[in-house]
This record gives C-alpha cells, sequence and structure tokens, in this order.
C-alpha cells in the first residue's frame, strides 16, 4: 500500500510520486469514487508533452466523463496499459495498480502541488 | 434555492453508504457500491429501488373516466379495475408536460404516477382541467402521503411475494400480470403492488404509508439478501432504463417534443372526441425548439467510447444531423448504445451516422428500441 503521505497531489484530483526526474500520476480515491463506476480510459502517447494544467486523458464512468489534468510539467515516458485494458482497477487501486502515466520531469515540478492533509481539506471543503 | 429533500428512506440510504445526488430537487441515492454491480444485479436477480420522490394524484368521482380521457393521451375509461396504463399528459399545442402511469383502482378511483420534477406542472395541469368537464372530479396531490419501494429484476416476484408484512394480497400471487396491480395491506395500512417498473425487467413497484417506509425498505432487504437483492441507485435505474429504451422526462421527453417524435404516437388515441392537445397534433405538430421536426431513434456503436446526452449526430462529413437524448456504455450489452434525436430523413435504417464523442467521429448503427428484451 502507497503510504499516501508521500504523494502530492492537484486540486483537479490527481496525484504525483516523484521517484528521481520520474513522475508517476493517477487519480484520486476521492475521484474514482465521484466518477463512480470508470469504464473507459485514454491516455496519451508515450513522447506527448503536457505543461500543468493540460488535459492529458479522459475518464469515463457509466454516467459522466472526466478530463485529466496534468498536475505536473513533462514528457510521458511510460503509460499503464493494464489500466487502459481494466478501467475498473481506477476504483479498485487508485493509489496502487491503476497508475496512468509516468512523466519525465524538471526540478521544481511539484511546486505549488497540496500534501496529503491539504488535499483532504481541499475535498472536505 | 429551495432546500433539497429527502425521502423517508433518507436514514436508510445513509447507513448503505450511498452517494447523493440532486434529482428534481430531491436527494436520491445515485448508488450505493457499484453502478455497474447494481445494474447486473437487477439483470441477474434484483434491485430494490427508493423512487418515493415519484408524485401521485389521486382522481376521484362518477365523471373521473371521462375525465382523463379528456385530461390526458389515452382513453383510460377503456381500462379495467386492476390494470395500469402507460400514458401522457400533453399541452395545448400537443407538447408532453409529463409521462405518467395510470392505475385503475375502482369504477370511479384512479391513481396516477408522475414524475418528480414534474410534480407542480401535473397537479396544475390536472386541477386546470377539472373545470373542463362535466360531472363530478376531483384530483389530489397524495404525494407527501407515500413513498415507494421499487423491487426489480428476474427474482422480483419470488422476493416480494416472501416480503413479511404483507398480507391479504388481492390477488393471487401466480395470477398477477405485468402492467396490473393488487390490492394487500403492510403493517394495517393499505399496500398498492404494482407489477410495473423502469429497468425492462418484470418487477413490483409498492406503494406505501411514508411512515412504514422504511420498514418495508428493511423487510425487502431481509427477503431479497438471499436470492442476490442489492439496494440500487439513480446510476443503475438510468443506465437500466436506457438499455430498455424507455424515455425520461428531461431527455427524450419535454414541452417542446409532440408525441410522435418519441415514438410514442400509439399512446396518443386521436380519435377520441376531445382531449388536450388534439387540435395541435391534427394539425400536425411537430413540436418546437430543438426537437422539431425530429424523431427519436436508438443509435449502436462499437468500442467503449460512449456519446453523451448533448453530443452531436454528425455525418461523416461532419454535417450535424441530431443530437443524443441519452448515452452509456450498456453495462449489459459491453458495447455503447444512445437515444437521439435525428432530421426524419436520416432517420431510416442503414444510414451512416456517427456520434461525434468530444471531436472524435464514432460510426453508430441505428437500432431498433429496446436495446435490450429480457428473456420471458
Amino acid at each position: 500500500m502507497t503510504d499516501l503521505n508521500t504523494l502530492k497531489y492537484s486540486e483537479e484530483h490527481e496525484w504525483v510520486a516523484l521517484d528521481g526526474t520520474t513522475a508517476t500520476i493517477g487519480i484520486t480515491d476521492f475521484a474514482a469514487d465521484a466518477l463512480g463506476d470508470i469504464v473507459f480510459v485514454e491516455l496519451p502517447e508515450v513522447g506527448a508533452e503536457f505543461r500543468r494544467g493540460d488535459v492529458f486523458g479522459e475518464a469515463e464512468s457509466t454516467k459522466s466523463v472526466s478530463e485529466l489534468y496534468a498536475p505536473v510539467t513533462g514528457t510521458v515516458v511510460e503509460i499503464n496499459d493494464a489500466v487502459v485494458d481494466d478501467p475498473a482497477l481506477l476504483n479498485s487501486s487508485p493509489f496502487g495498480d491503476a497508475w496512468l502515466i509516468k512523466v519525465e520531469v524538471a526540478d521544481g515540478a511539484l511546486d505549488g502541488l497540496l500534501d496529503r492533509d491539504a488535499y483532504v481539506a481541499h475535498t472536505e471543503a | 434555492m429551495t432546500e433539497p429533500r429527502y425521502t423517508p428512506l433518507r436514514a436508510r440510504h445513509e447507513a448503505l453508504g450511498a452517494s447523493f445526488t440532486d434529482f428534481g430537487g430531491w436527494q436520491m441515492p445515485v448508488r450505493y457500491t457499484s453502478d455497474l454491480a447494481e445494474h447486473h444485479a437487477v439483470r441477474q436477480a434484483a434491485g430494490v429501488f427508493d423512487i418515493s420522490h415519484m408524485a401521485e394524484f389521486t382522481v376521484r368521482g362518477g365523471a373521473a373516466a371521462e375525465y382523463l380521457d379528456y385530461a390526458l393521451a389515452g382513453r383510460l375509461s377503456a381500462m379495467s379495475i386492476g390494470k395500469a396504463k402507460y400514458s401522457l399528459l400533453l399541452s395545448e399545442d400537443g407538447g408532453i408536460i409529463d409521462d405518467v402511469i395510470v392505475y385503475r383502482l375502482q369504477a370511479d378511483d384512479f391513481l396516477i404516477i408522475s414524475n418528480a420534477g414534474n410534480r407542480d406542472a401535473v397537479r396544475e395541469a390536472l386541477t386546470a382541467r377539472v373545470g373542463e368537464v362535466e360531472g363530478d372530479v376531483a384530483v389530489a396531490d397524495v404525494s407527501d402521503d407515500y413513498a415507494l419501494i421499487a423491487v426489480q429484476g428476474p427474482k422480483a416476484a419470488e422476493i416480494v411475494a416472501s416480503i413479511e408484512g404483507i398480507d391479504d394480497v388481492s390477488v393471487p400471487w401466480d395470477e398477477q400480470k405485468y402492467y396490473a396491480w393488487a390490492s394487500a395491506v403492510y403493517r394495517g395500512k393499505p399496500l398498492l403492488l404494482a407489477r410495473t417498473g423502469y429497468t425492462g425487467e418484470d418487477g413490483f413497484e409498492l406503494l406505501v404509508d411514508a411512515a412504514d417506509a422504511a420498514d418495508l425498505w428493511d423487510a425487502a432487504l431481509a427477503a431479497g439478501t438471499e436470492h442476490g437483492l442489492v439496494p440500487a441507485g439513480l446510476a443503475a435505474r438510468d443506465t437500466l432504463r436506457l438499455e430498455a429504451g424507455m424515455p425520461l422526462y428531461g431527455n427524450e421527453l419535454s414541452r417542446e417534443t409532440v408525441p410522435a417524435q418519441a415514438g410514442l404516437g400509439r399512446v396518443v388515441v386521436s380519435d377520441k372526441e376531445r382531449f388536450v392537445g388534439k387540435a395541435a397534433l391534427a394539425d400536425g405538430a411537430t413540436g418546437t425548439g430543438t426537437q422539431a421536426g425530429r424523431t427519436l431513434i436508438g443509435l449502436s456503436a462499437e468500442g467503449r467510447r460512449a456519446g453523451r446526452a448533448g453530443y452531436p449526430v454528425v455525418l461523416e462529413d461532419g454535417t450535424v444531423v441530431g443530437e443524443i437524448t441519452s448515452g452509456a456504455l450498456s453495462p449489459t450489452l459491453g458495447h455503447p448504445i444512445a437515444m437521439a434525436y435525428v432530421n426524419p430523413s436520416h432517420a431510416e435504417e442503414g444510414a451512416d451516422l456517427f456520434l461525434d464523442v468530444r471531436g472524435t467521429k464514432i460510426p453508430a448503427t441505428r437500432t431498433a428500441l429496446p436495446f435490450y428484451r429480457r428473456k420471458k
């Protein structure tokens, strides 16, 4: 189980785990619960470049569509095919198996993101 | 901003961990655990739904049947006691004020169940029309007196028959027909067992005194759990009704839509001497606004990306020929389905239509409604 306190969060409900210069990005359990059962995920190609705040993909549930906003600026180096094949992973394991993309980032990429306490406070606001 | 309303089952939903959503001013459970699990439970076993937000009206008096023939699109006077009938409340210009189910309780005593969001409009229209017929008719809004609990699914009949506390059932369980009702008693008070529903499955809608709703909910769960019954929310209800090809007020039906556009021409008995909307429909009313001159069709697509309400239906060159009113990835069928209004010239079988899913054109095939039909 990922220690949720080691992650950074965006107000748009993405999480980021940084290892060296590689950021792993997913959506939070709060986002997954709000969407309901997720049945389709669209992710970018490896090599795609994003700035923080850009739309990098979509998650669709039975009821609604949600755009995925890049929480960091960088270049996609890996996408999680497992979650494309089985979007329900986003509901069952949003912080684990259902990471979405890995992005190569520059120093300071996490500046301005929320820590766990601030994110939880944001979702309860 | 009016205060959100809750049904008498609020505490039950909260205890079950439901997520709530606003629906017609009501805070209703959208799901308890998983939309898909609840949907599949209704197709394979059964689900129990709180539909207490829906509105109920009684129409009573010696002229009640003749009044309903005038006030609604159908010929309710021809309905036998014990039956239920789907009907439409039309405006003078032929637009749909609401779709309703009418139950004939006695010769001069009818019950109408309407959509929650249209309660005021239905009450106003029904009340205004009382003075336009001769004879004795009284319309009463009894929505606040009753709660409505639906048990839907192939196991529904077995489950409802075994609910503890239901007594004095007027029709033997194995003789209760679809689109009919039986009277019963629950905790000493009248209970209406209506074999109707909105999911495409067999099922019952139980109209009970609001004060006893929570007990009946518990009893239904207790009777059904061993049969696979689960509490089911609005999200499952919507995908179930879409698969069943049933129009939803606010999506497929509106004041701007006339019945024939929505595929409901058969609901209008146009040879009645008079009824509200007759003149407009006889003049070939086509509705107004964006629905004008359009017809409702079913569309199926491949893959997993669903078209959603409001998305355009287009031709290969991008020409917009219609708009989706409801769409989802069908949990039962495994592919996207949608209902859409399109220009009649593009409504025929084999038309090359595409769903414009946020800029991506997805080929779609005209499909007869319903998308899903239960095995008899």
